[in-house]
């Protein structure tokens, strides 16, 4: 197929060179009434300058912020461990009696969780233990403003990661017409 | 006026090669400083709706200090198989090629380093040194990036040449002298086809020749669209690839004062150099408010120069060549002949 000839040679070129032009200018003079004529980059940027500023939206719901533990769902399976591509997942527990379900019942064998912790100044924030975990027991938090002054606190005990848990955001509802199983965070 | 500073005898010749070399030494920095912080760090962000640097200083000013700063503690590194001498050697040769193109502008009637009568002549063949330099960083780093990177720059700069010379070729027919003073005075005393409300600027007369300069301008300094040579993506960054610290550090500060020593050189044979139209002012005024007025001038080029540089993609190798010698040739023969009849017939 023939390219379709410009009607005006060259006239990419200048469209170009106007696209660049009017970004400059509205970078440089956002519009804001009589001030328009005041230089004001900060204002007309799409940038924000994060630290000083507090960015416009939270992150969205499914960003990759922190890595939430409900202590409860943990079956001490060690699958995530085991996943873990930077090996930054540190599980310990040990066997225990729990009482029946039902009275009169035999007593039941659970695992109970001495330690977990993620290492975030190892973690690639991957989410392979987030997808591996089959009890619900790993979550992705939006939540980011956690940075320390020393590498060793990096280290999220189980404390600290069940804490994560309150800012966990609502699975996005499924298309209409999915027939998939509705999950729910556990709160 | 002070009688004092004038009293004294600046004749002596090692006084005037002293008060060029710090002279120059100011001029190209500080043009060059002033195009990285203008342009590179803040027109070319806010052309992406971005800010640049914010942290040092205000607005991010002081930004060049710390890159500087930088770069002067890093390891100079030679590659192993490098031919150490010349690898050493080649970014000085780049720079002084700058260093010596900044002696022959004029900034005012008396403000200028030389004012040899072969003066853009001198300042076209200055500017083909650093091809030297380039080639031989190519050579010496050993490395194949570096190589393709030096031979295409090579090439380019070559092929470009040629158009750069011949848009200048225009200008001088009709200013009828080569020395860059000469130039300036035919643009401030010259009129338009007999009309001299506003001098003759050749930007006017010389439209086609202040395309095709700024065109193989952008071309000699290796900046995009013709930035073939340090295509990042193909080559790394060309004859640059090997090069750390303070080497790297020359390269960067000569690519750039490169830049702002061609918007003078452009500003100067197409804008009208240091002279303001329909201004006659005294001599010694003209001397403080020249450079100021060529700086203005300069920045005005110097702004195309980035603009085009941030807008367009990356030209195809052949393209580039193929560009150069069937289209700005052709064209600024053509315009060499216009020129030539226009100049007989009026």
């Amino acid at each position: 197929m023939p390219r379709p000839r410009p009607q005006v040679p060259l006239k990419g070129l200048f469209v170009g060179l106007k696209t660049t032009a009017r970004i400059f200018m509205q970078t440089m003079f956002p519009k804001r009434g009589i001030k328009t004529l005041l230089p004001a980059p900060t204002i007309g940027a799409v940038t924000v300058q994060y630290p000083y500023k507090s960015p416009p939206e939270v992150p969205t719901a499914r960003a990759r912020g922190v890595i939430a533990l409900k202590e409860d769902n943990c079956t001490v399976c060690m699958l995530c461990a085991r996943s873990c591509p930077d090996w930054c997942i540190y599980i310990e527990g040990h066997k225990t009696k729990a009482p029946p379900r039902r009275p009169g019942g035999k007593e039941r064998t659970v695992s109970a969780l001495d330690r977990f912790d993620i290492d975030y100044s190892l973690c690639m924030y991957c989410g392979i233990c987030v997808e591996v975990c089959p009890f619900d027991a790993l979550f992705w938090s939006p939540e980011f403003e956690y940075s320390e002054l020393r590498l060793a606190d990096l280290l999220h005990d189980k404390d600290r990661l069940g804490e994560w848990m309150e800012t966990v955001p609502d699975f996005e509802p499924y298309e209409a017409g999915s027939t998939a199983k509705v999950r729910k965070v556990p709160r | 006026m002070t009688p004092a500073v004038l009293a004294i005898d600046w004749s002596a010749y090692w006084q005037q090669s002293i008060f060029r070399v710090l002279g120059v030494a100011i001029f190209v920095i500080l043009g060059a400083g002033t195009f990285v912080i203008a342009f590179l760090f803040k027109m070319m962000s806010y052309m992406q709706s971005r800010l640049g640097p914010m942290e040092a200083g205000p607005h991010g000013t002081m930004q060049l200090l710390a890159e500087v700063g930088k770069w002067l503690q890093k390891e100079d590194l030679v590659p192993d198989r490098a031919d150490a001498k010349l690898f050493k050697l080649a970014p000085y040769i780049v720079l002084v090629s700058t260093f010596l193109l900044a002696v022959v502008m004029p900034f005012g009637p008396d403000a200028y380093f030389i004012n040899v009568d072969t003066g853009i002549y001198l300042a076209l063949a200055l500017s083909s040194i650093s091809v030297i330099g380039i080639v031989i960083a190519g050579w010496a780093s050993s490395s194949k990036y570096s190589l393709i990177g030096g031979l295409r720059a090579a090439g380019q700069l070559i092929a470009y040449e040629l158009p750069m010379v011949l848009a200048v070729v225009g200008v001088v027919i009709q200013a009828g002298t080569l020395n860059l003073q000469g130039i300036v005075a035919a643009q401030h005393q010259g009129e338009i086809f007999g009309w001299g409300g506003i001098g003759n600027p050749f930007i006017l007369t010389q439209l086609v020749g202040f395309v095709v300069f700024m065109i193989a301008t952008q071309a000699e300094l290796a900046q995009p669209p013709f930035d073939m040579p340090v295509a990042e993506s193909e080559i790394v960054t060309g004859y640059m690839t090997e090069y750390s610290g303070m080497r790297f550090l020359l390269f960067f500060i000569g690519e750039f004062a490169t830049a702002a020593v061609f918007s003078a050189i452009a500003a100067t044979l197409f804008l009208g150099g240091w002279a303001v139209p329909f201004v006659d002012l005294d001599e010694n005024v003209m001397n403080v408010v020249g450079p100021i007025v060529l700086l203005v001038k300069m920045m005005l080029v110097g702004a195309l120069i980035f603009w085009v540089r941030f807008t367009f993609p990356r030209f195809r190798e052949d393209q580039l060549q193929a560009f150069a010698w069937k289209a700005l040739i052709p064209l600024s023969l053509v315009n060499i002949l216009a020129t030539m009849v226009l100049k007989v017939a009026f």
